[in-house]
């Protein structure tokens, strides 16, 4: 096991760097540096103070090749927790972003546990009930769920409660506990928001994962070793329970890692429809007013945290199932 | 219409199976072993793609999903003379009218009508001072197939005036399923966008398809270190969250980048992570087939490499292959529509779903006019179409089903 872990873990650190030097060509990217629409912006202002502008370019190796400056915004990342400077909002990149991730990541693991929570009984169930109404619906539903965008389903709640409930579903707190500090109440009011943006984000995975859940029972359903089990004698739901559904978790449980970016993803994209105070609008935001070490920080954070997700997913998957961990 | 596909299935079936000549019920499996000596019976002598269309005919759903598909690309064919109007024109009369029904067989001062819609009557709210229409049943605005309406160019060539439907006199309002904030009606819209929607499904299919098989194909044929590069390529895209990364290189697109141009760059970034699902279907089909006799066989025989991959391996999976590429085109249809409605994919004057749902993007105007979200029923029903689709073809592909 310890050498599995270690392997993969070493594994993991190209991955990491092919990540930083994508978020950094997408810093690069729009026409024009990052100093020259600063100068442009103090100017506005008519304060243009030579030796502040010497210290960027300093900073940040703005005069010098591209992998020089790559390495300064790296290192400052690893060895300072400094991301940069937000050109929009004139405050260090590393303030504005942790509470938005860490908000994102509630909601990405919170919607993880929700979607194994539904689709594992329910795949369970399709499976046993093979061609049953309950299945039939379960298909059917889940089909639908594939089908709607997030975006378009967030909309449609925030419709249907805007229209029938006459109250807005959009953000994480109420207004009184929005800029007050962490505390239970706090914390009781994020839960009750809760709900709305993780079923939008969770359907479609729940979609998927029923109907893996299913596919892969049906598989072991058929198998010799069940009739065996049956034949001497074992009640039904203790021999569903310890050897095909034991079996037919494998390949939930690696899906389960595979769901996590498009968690993330969709995360992102609700959060916008929904006005939710995580990573999702405050990166758009960036990326329209070009506040690029903003959007690259959170491109870069949102990237590794979905690579250590998996990672986490992949560790659970070889303590569960020891062939992976021989290999 | 059950035996037209049959019939048709007849035709396409006794040149290509090239023996016996085929049942109109399909394939019947030999129920007498003595039956063998008489002559083959069709299901035997049948090509993988007559069994695949046997196979898949059988499903119904899936088949009926073909239809719609057909359907929706005819629709994006003809977009321009399906249209009741054109896509731009807009009529600051009638912001936010809802939709009328279509209705036949009216009477009116002039005679009878055989399809007619009611016009609207304004009603001032006297709170909000805001101008609401209202359906007014009493007057009716008569309607006619092939009307002269808003001029336009048929596939940008030929210059006509003639819509399928529309108000038999130019310039009454005519909004099947409602206008929008300046008066446009959003069924042309819809038409229209799906031009744009289902052709970026299809060109980013090719792209990744394209990128797919070359390095599925590369990864899977020759193994070793080379398979494991490319696998570690591949689990690092995937493993990115998809929508920022999107969003990311989707925002460096100029603004004033011409639309054409920024409509193949999207294609690009969506099929920058579409590729890597196709490769590896790609690359577990040449590793099964590697080792297989029929392989070994050809290359006995003095095959070259292109030859044996191309003639021989090919084959084998491409249906396969045409059944995942279906299943991936509603992933490449949700994505741009994703981009374009968060305002960093196709822009204004383009008119796609996305773009068209940026519109239903504010809660305020949702509630004044729900039918802003009929671009995204379009979506929906696309999407799930595409999925039963693949679906069935997935299950006529795999032999073992």
């Amino acid at each position: 096991m310890l050498a599995y872990l270690i392997k993969r873990i070493l594994w993991m650190i190209p991955t990491l760097i092919a990540i930083s030097i994508m978020s950094f060509i997408i810093i690069q990217l729009p026409p024009g540096d990052y100093l020259t629409s600063l100068v442009a912006s103090l100017a506005e202002e008519g304060s243009v103070d030579q030796s502040t502008l010497a210290g960027l370019e300093k900073r940040y190796g703005l005069n010098q090749p591209i992998y020089v400056q790559y390495w300064k915004w790296i290192s400052g990342i690893i060895l300072r927790g400094d991301f940069g400077q937000s050109f929009e909002w004139r405050r260090p990149v590393s303030e504005l972003i942790w509470q938005r991730l860490g908000l994102t990541f509630v909601i990405s693991l919170s919607t993880m546990l929700f979607i194994w929570l539904v689709s594992f009984p329910i795949g369970i169930y399709s499976a046993i009930r093979k061609y049953s109404v309950g299945d039939y619906i379960a298909s059917f539903v889940g089909f639908i769920g594939l089908a709607i965008p997030n975006f378009l389903l967030a909309l449609v709640l925030m419709y249907v409660s805007f229209k029938y409930f006459g109250q807005s579903v959009g953000g994480l707190f109420s207004p009184e506990f929005r800029n007050a500090a962490w505390s239970f109440a706090k914390v009781r009011d994020l839960i009750q928001h809760l709900w709305v943006p993780i079923v939008v984000i969770g359907t479609a995975g729940t979609a998927g994962l029923i109907r893996i859940m299913r596919a892969n029972l049906l598989d072991e359903l058929n198998k010799p070793y069940v009739l065996t089990a049956r034949a001497k004698g074992l009640p039904e739901t203790r021999m569903l329970l310890k050897y095909p559904v034991r079996l037919a978790l494998n390949p939930f449980v690696s899906r389960v890692g595979w769901e996590l970016p498009e968690l993330v993803s969709g995360a992102a994209i609700t959060a916008i429809v929904l006005s939710l105070p995580t990573t999702g609008p405050l990166l758009l935001n960036a990326l329209i007013s070009q506040d690029m070490y903003l959007a690259g920080s959170f491109i870069l954070m949102l990237s590794v945290l979905t690579v250590i997700g998996t990672l986490l997913s992949d560790i659970l998957l070889a303590w569960l199932d020891p062939r992976i961990r021989y290999r | 219409m059950k035996d037209n596909v049959d019939k048709n299935v007849a035709n396409l079936a006794t040149p290509e199976a090239g023996a016996a000549p085929v049942p109109a019920d399909g394939p019947s499996l030999p129920t007498d072993e003595m039956d063998t000596r008489r002559a083959p019976k069709s299901s035997q002598v049948a090509g993988q793609w007559q069994l695949m269309w046997w196979k898949f005919r059988k499903h119904k759903v899936a088949v009926f999903c073909a239809y719609v598909i057909l359907f929706i690309y005819a629709v994006a064919i003809f977009a321009e003379f399906l249209a009741p109007s054109v896509p731009g024109a807009s009529q600051s009369r009638y912001t936010y009218a809802p939709p009328q029904a279509l209705k036949f067989f009216g009477q009116s001062e002039e005679g009878f009508l055989p399809m007619y819609v009611n016009d609207y009557t304004v009603e001032v709210d006297p709170v909000a001072l805001r101008r609401t229409f209202v359906i007014d049943p009493e007057t009716k605005v008569p309607v006619r197939l092939f009307a002269k309406g808003e001029p336009y160019k048929f596939w940008g060539l030929i210059p006509l005036d003639r819509h399928l439907i529309g108000p038999a006199e130019k310039g009454q309002p005519f909004y099947l399923l409602g206008a929008d904030r300046i008066g446009r009606d959003v069924l042309s819209r819809m038409i229209y966008g799906s031009r744009i929607s289902m052709s970026i499904g299809l060109v980013g299919i090719v792209v990744s398809l394209f990128l797919g098989i070359l390095l599925g194909g590369i990864s899977g044929y020759f193994g070793g270190q080379v398979d494991n590069a490319i696998q570690r390529i591949i689990e690092f895209l995937r493993s990115i969250p998809t929508i920022p990364l999107w969003m990311g290189l989707a925002a460096a697109i100029p603004l004033t980048m011409p639309p054409l141009q920024v409509y193949f760059i999207i294609t690009v970034i969506l099929s920058l992570i579409g590729w890597t699902g196709l490769a590896r279907e790609v690359r577990g089909r040449f590793f099964a087939l590697k080792t297989e006799d029929f392989v070994t066989a050809a290359r006995l025989d003095g095959n070259s490499e292109l030859r044996v991959i191309m003639r021989h391996m090919v084959p084998s999976f491409a249906s396969h292959i045409i059944a995942v590429v279906t299943l991936s085109i509603p992933a490449m249809i949700l994505a741009e529509t994703a981009l374009s409605f968060l305002g960093i994919g196709l822009r204004p004057p383009v008119v796609s779903w996305g773009v068209l749902l940026q519109e239903a993007q504010n809660i305020r105007s949702v509630a004044t006019a729900p039918w802003l979200f009929y671009p995204g029923v379009a979506v929906v029903i696309t999407v799930l179409a595409l999925n039963f689709l693949g679906d069935g073809l997935r299950d006529a592909a795999d032999p073992y089903a």
